[in-house]
């Protein structure tokens, strides 16, 4: 993943991509096309190198802030902002069940309390074999299916607690 | 009754790829607006009463004329809103999972009203079905002339991107949009200069909600007379309207403007599941005032609802139920909005949390019988103006009107020192 790659440049608008595989070099590159400057495309950037490495660390954080010559306080300044930026280490399958007043009307707290037992774990934590994160999460545009749950990009819709094993099982069975 | 924006949705319906589109009229709306001037364009549009569908209902060819008159070949910008955070609402997402050219059409011809060079999808992250569905629709419509230069000989110049966003509900207020989209923290900007003046980047901006686009493509084809006769009210067109919580069949249906509020109710979400009693309904998304039975023959017409006391916002109902308890629904909106809020106006960022400690206090049993004026003050405190955006004054709605409908339940829960609702 660290290898050194020699500048490369858009129009002359980027840095160094010394921290960054070429896949994410690549990808940000391809990405800055669209926006004028360097700087709208930070937020995409950490999305990228976090789509591949699970997270942002400060030296991924430090990485995307050269390659796009911005400071790194300005960076971290935009991830902290935003929630799916994660600046902790978190699991390969991020769990993250809606709390929403729908969600919480049709029994999201009786999933929350279910998938504490089934994972062993409280919200916020990971297991201990870095599988799953549990989370809380904000409407996820689905309440007529209400109560959601979303592991990474994939919905589960309509949950019942008795169905939280059959749920997690594809998720258990991948390899890490 | 006659399907528009939904005419290629539904259960088994795959979204149409471009020839299919173009084959059930798709793109006629777009070739016709371009052999309009753009100044036409706004003009029928404003003839057409379209209003935005992103909760605040205003006139969509009005906004569109507050774009300064500018050189040809001026950056200027044309914003979708799909960031869809609102607490019950889901209509958008369906709209672009289901039909995204219908919505590239109504971009485009927004477009070229106000002569955008450029535009931006601001997309919410978890809709990546959405997200790969309007990413092939770009790309058929590149291939065909329909984006880039010169589309169709025209001398019309447009591209489009997707812009996928990594959470926060503030992304929604259309001003934080831009500061996020520029790749800054989303908090809101000052109005005026308003972004049909200064917006992205400085350059006149337009942003309008995706179901507004939606409808865009049926104007230009039908004409404004036309969408005007869709709607059995003053309020032109159809909406999608839709119901969750405890309502039989919850879903999104696309019904004409004014349609009564009790068959949206009783017909498509029919009534409350079997054990449950209807106590009353948000009726357009978490950020609008409790309405209750007596409302519920009132259409579904912007001003009407206004005047009942809520707002319409996004049509999207969210159903309280007898066996929920209304303090403890308002305590989950409260808690919702204050995670949300941006953090930068003292009265949202420390008002808010404030609030849901009293109710919270309340819900468990600890609340003081002069804890229902402190919340009356925080609903007056975080009325609209006293905040830089409207996320506090809409954090409020829900909690101003439960505590006038469902007033006996905060004082239950004062008296009893404990939730009635909890057994
Ligand atoms: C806190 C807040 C969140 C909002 N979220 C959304 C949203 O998710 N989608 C949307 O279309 N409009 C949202 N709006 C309204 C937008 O600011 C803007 O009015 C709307 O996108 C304009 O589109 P329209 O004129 O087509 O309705 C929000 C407003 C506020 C104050
Ligand atoms: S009202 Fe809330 S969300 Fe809006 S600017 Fe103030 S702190 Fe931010
Ligand atoms: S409230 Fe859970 S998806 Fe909307």
């Amino acid at each position: 993943m660290q290898e050194r790659i020699e500048m490369i440049t858009l129009e002359g608008r980027t840095g160094s991509a010394d921290g960054l595989s070429p896949e994410e070099a690549a990808e940000i590159l391809a990405g800055l096309s669209q926006y004028p400057d360097n700087q709208a495309m930070s937020i995409e950037a950490l999305k990228i190198v976090q789509h591949h490495r699970g997270w942002v660390s400060n030296e991924s954080l430090k990485a995307v802030a050269a390659f796009l010559r911005l400071s790194p306080e300005e960076v971290e300044g935009v991830a902290t902002f935003y929630n799916l930026v994660y600046r902790q280490r978190v699991g390969t399958h991020v769990v993250r069940v809606c709390d929403s007043v729908s969600c919480w009307i049709m029994g999201c707290e009786a999933l929350v309390g279910e998938l504490q037992n089934k994972l062993q774990l409280t919200l916020g934590e990971t297991t201990a074999d870095g599988r799953f994160t549990l989370l809380p999460g904000p409407c996820m545009g689905a309440c007529d299916h209400a109560p959601v749950v979303m592991v990474g990009d994939d919905y589960h819709f309509d949950v019942k607690a008795e169905a939280i094993d059959a749920l997690l099982k594809p998720y258990r069975q991948k390899p890490l | 009754m006659e399907k528009v924006l939904t005419r290629h949705i539904g259960q088994g319906m795959n979204p149409p790829r471009l020839v299919d589109y173009q084959q059930s009229g798709g793109y006629e709306g777009f070739r016709n607006a371009l052999r309009m001037k753009p100044a036409e364009v706004v003009d029928l549009v404003k003839a057409s009463n379209l209003r935005g569908r992103g909760g605040a209902g205003f006139p969509t060819g009005m906004k569109w004329s507050f774009v300064p008159p500018g050189e040809p070949g001026q950056v200027r910008y044309v914003i979708a809103n799909a960031d869809e955070m609102e607490p019950g609402t889901y209509k958008d997402r369906w709209l672009l999972e289901g039909d995204p050219h219908q919505f590239l059409e109504g971009m485009m011809i927004a477009a070229h009203a106000v002569q955008a060079l450029t535009g931006y999808i601001f997309l919410r992250c978890e809709y990546t079905l959405a997200a790969r569905r309007l990413q092939e629709a770009i790309e058929e419509n590149t291939r065909a002339n329909l984006l880039g230069k010169n589309i169709l000989g025209s001398g019309f110049n447009f591209s489009l991107h997707l812009h996928s966003s990594a959470g926060r509900y503030i992304c929604g207020e259309e001003t934080a949009l831009i500061n996020s989209l520029e790749g800054r923290r989303a908090v809101p900007r000052a109005k005026p200069p308003f972004p049909q003046v200064s917006g992205l980047w400085g350059k006149p901006t337009v942003v309008n909600n995706v179901e507004t686009f939606c409808n865009l493509p049926h104007i230009l084809r039908h004409g404004p007379e036309w969408f005007i006769g869709l709607g059995l009210v003053k309020d032109a067109g159809t909406k999608i309207f839709g119901a969750s919580g405890r309502v039989k069949t919850p879903g999104a249906w696309e019904l004409p403007m004014g349609t009564p509020i009790r068959e949206i109710f009783e017909k498509y979400a029919g009534g409350m599941q079997d054990g449950y009693r209807f106590r009353g309904f948000l009726p357009g998304g978490g950020s609008t005032d409790f309405l209750v039975e007596q409302h519920l023959d009132l259409p579904m017409e912007y001003d009407v609802i206004g005047k009942a006391g809520s707002r319409m916002g996004t049509g999207q109902l969210i159903v309280l139920d007898d066996r929920t308890c209304p303090v403890a629904m308002v305590l989950n909106l409260v808690r919702f909005f204050a995670q949300e809020s941006c953090g930068w106006c003292t009265p949202c960022r420390d008002g808010l949390p404030h609030a849901g400690h009293i109710l919270m206090e309340i819900e468990q049993g600890r609340g003081q019988a002069r804890d229902l004026e402190k919340l009356e003050g925080f609903t007056r405190f975080l009325a609209p103006g006293n905040t830089y955006c409207a996320l506090a004054p809409g954090a409020v709605e829900p909690l101003q009107s439960a505590l006038k409908y469902f007033r006996e339940d905060f004082e239950r829960h004062i008296q009893q020192k404990g939730c009635p609702y909890r057994h």
